[in-house]
């Protein structure tokens, strides 16, 4: 059975939520690895999103952060106050799930400008709920798609924190939490050095050579020797997974499902 | 205020809102005051600071129509499809007017609110840690906690001049009542020195419709309370009807070129009278099937 970049990335994400975590899910491609792992090997996985609603469980993914479907079949509805005071901060969040726009080397990551803060040749949406979920959540995963543009030699701005100048810098910021512990891209899996905080490439996708991955990032990029290859989606993953993005695009009136 | 609890939308937005006025119209992409922000274009108000965790559609008019001078917010663009482009307009080229923003984020906005409703001067939280935004916006400030020495972010409490919502059911008196995605509707209100509410139902009295914990804004809170149905179009109402995806999309193509985004809003919100109108000309322009009110969710 083939299969599409996305598609690979969405399984490889999904396939890191472990049954019964709790997971605070940011809109996009962390929402559909998410309730994909919900679909298949997690079905108690417990799905947090910042609008409020506490074990969602939507029969579509959702377009926006806030859509009646994850309030529908949610344990409960809580305000925006209590779930960023209580649940976020209050630390009972084990994954923080979380996408980007750019990404450096020490898992810092921007969704806020390209070019001067002032005079920004690209105005992005900005920070949502991210820079809290990076620094209180016990370890954070980023998924995007890889390639020189998103991951950048030095980012324009920082919103949200990975391990900020690398070595001991997160533990010295008072972040809590381990921080990124992976990034998920379509070419491959990327997790910090345990002492730098370096992203290394640990895993490639099948069929991705790591050429094709340097070239897609914006530094020098580092291999892991152990360099491994992740297992290649399953029918049944893709089957579960082309089956959401059809209700999807069905219940949103167009191809919204993503590719 | 001279008008009664109940009043219509136009009277409600010339009484309460003024030019220079900071207000906020609030709704986590439920129950979107889009109507209330219709109003506010269509009675040409300018110079306002227009606070909201997440500018999008709404607030994307007031800015490319020329309203605004100031936004305040935490995460602006259209969810799930992209960038609000008036809103990026105005940042990036100044059209039609320069737009000044502070930015903060979700957990800050809404501590900031609970700080204004709360009578505090700021609120206190563990925020920003290794994020760049302190640098840019001198409303975030860090303080080291009395007890524990930890260094805490904290910001100025909100008191919008005007909080502005939409809820499912209000009564006579003017109860308000609140269901589904609750967001930041309570402590918007309650943070503010006036507040409009629009509402999908008039019922005879809320406490026949609400649960004992269910949340509801005494009438004695809400300045006033317009029956507007269908008011939150194209963002959703629990119960009511669907989030109009399809409009969503259909925005970003309208925003994205000036001359465009103007001729709609000329067509559709400055020659209609109210909403009723504006929805009518949605379904005559074939943007919508049905009007919203008539869908049920």
């Amino acid at each position: 059975m083939s299969y599409t970049p996305t598609e690979l990335m969405t399984i490889n994400a999904a396939r890191k939520l472990r049954d019964r975590q709790v997971c605070f899910v940011g809109i996009g491609l962390p929402s559909a690895a998410a309730n994909l792992a919900r679909l298949t090997h997690a079905p108690e996985v417990v799905l947090i999103y910042e609008s409020g609603t506490i074990g969602a469980r939507p029969d579509v993914l959702p377009l926006s952060i806030g859509d009646g479907e994850l309030a529908e079949f949610a344990d409960t509805v809580v305000s925006v106050p209590e779930i960023f005071r209580y649940w976020l901060q209050g630390g009972r969040v084990d994954v923080g799930f979380l996408g980007a726009a750019q990404i450096d080397r020490f898992a810092n990551i921007n969704t806020t400008v390209i070019g001067p803060y002032a005079t920004p040749r690209t105005r992005l949406p900005g920070a949502g709920g991210a820079p809290e979920i990076a620094s209180s959540a016990k370890e954070v995963w980023i998924t995007l798609r890889q390639s020189p543009r998103s991951f950048v030699e030095r980012l324009d701005f920082i919103t949200s924190a990975g391990f900020l100048d690398g070595g001991d810098a997160r533990e010295r910021s008072g972040a809590r939490g381990a921080g990124p512990t992976a990034v998920i891209t379509d070419l491959g899996v990327l997790t910090p050095d345990p002492v730098t905080r370096e992203l290394t490439l640990t895993a490639v996708h099948p069929g991705i050579d790591v050429e094709q991955v340097r070239a897609a990032t914006g530094w020098d990029l580092r291999v892991s020797p152990d360099l491994r290859m992740t297992e290649r989606p399953s029918e049944q993953e893709l089957a579960i997974l082309r089956d959401l993005h059809a209700r999807t695009a069905q219940a949103h009136g167009a191809a919204a499902g993503g590719d | 205020m001279t008008t009664h609890k109940l009043c219509t939308l136009q009277e409600a937005v010339a009484e309460l809102i003024h030019d220079g006025d900071a207000i906020a119209l609030e709704g986590f992409t439920h129950l979107i005051p889009s109507a209330a922000g219709h109003e506010v274009i269509r009675q040409r108000r300018r110079n306002l600071t227009l606070i909201r965790m997440t500018p999008d559609l709404v607030y994307d008019m007031i800015i490319g129509m020329g309203g605004a001078d100031r936004a305040i917010f935490s995460w602006g663009g259209n969810p799930g499809v992209g960038s609000i482009h008036r809103f990026r307009d105005a940042i990036e080229k100044s059209w039609p007017r320069p737009l000044a923003i502070e930015e903060h984020s979700h957990a800050d906005m809404a501590a900031r609110y609970q700080a204004g409703a709360s009578g505090l001067p700021f609120a206190v939280m563990r925020g920003y840690v290794g994020s760049d935004l302190p640098r840019y916006n001198p409303n975030i400030r860090f303080i080291e906690c009395p007890f524990t020495g930890e260094r805490l972010a904290c910001t100025p409490a909100l008191n919008p001049d005007v909080a502005v919502i939409h809820a499912q059911k209000a009564d006579r008196k003017g109860n308000v009542l609140i269901s589904g995605i609750v967001g930041v509707q309570k402590e918007v209100v309650l943070a503010a020195r006036r507040s409009i509410v629009t509402v999908e139902e008039i019922v005879e009295d809320i406490k026949d419709h609400a649960q004992m914990n269910s949340v509801v804004l005494p009438g004695w809170v809400v300045s006033a309370v317009c029956h507007v149905p269908g008011g939150a179009h194209p963002s959703y109402a629990h119960g009511y009807y669907k989030r109009d995806n399809s409009f969503y999309k259909a925005w970003d193509a309208i925003s994205r070129d000036r001359d465009t985004f103007l001729e709609w809003m000329n067509r559709h919100v400055m020659a209609t009278a109210d909403f009723a109108e504006f929805c009518q000309s949605l379904a005559a322009s074939g943007m919508i099937r049905s009007l919203p009110q008539e869908v049920r969710a």
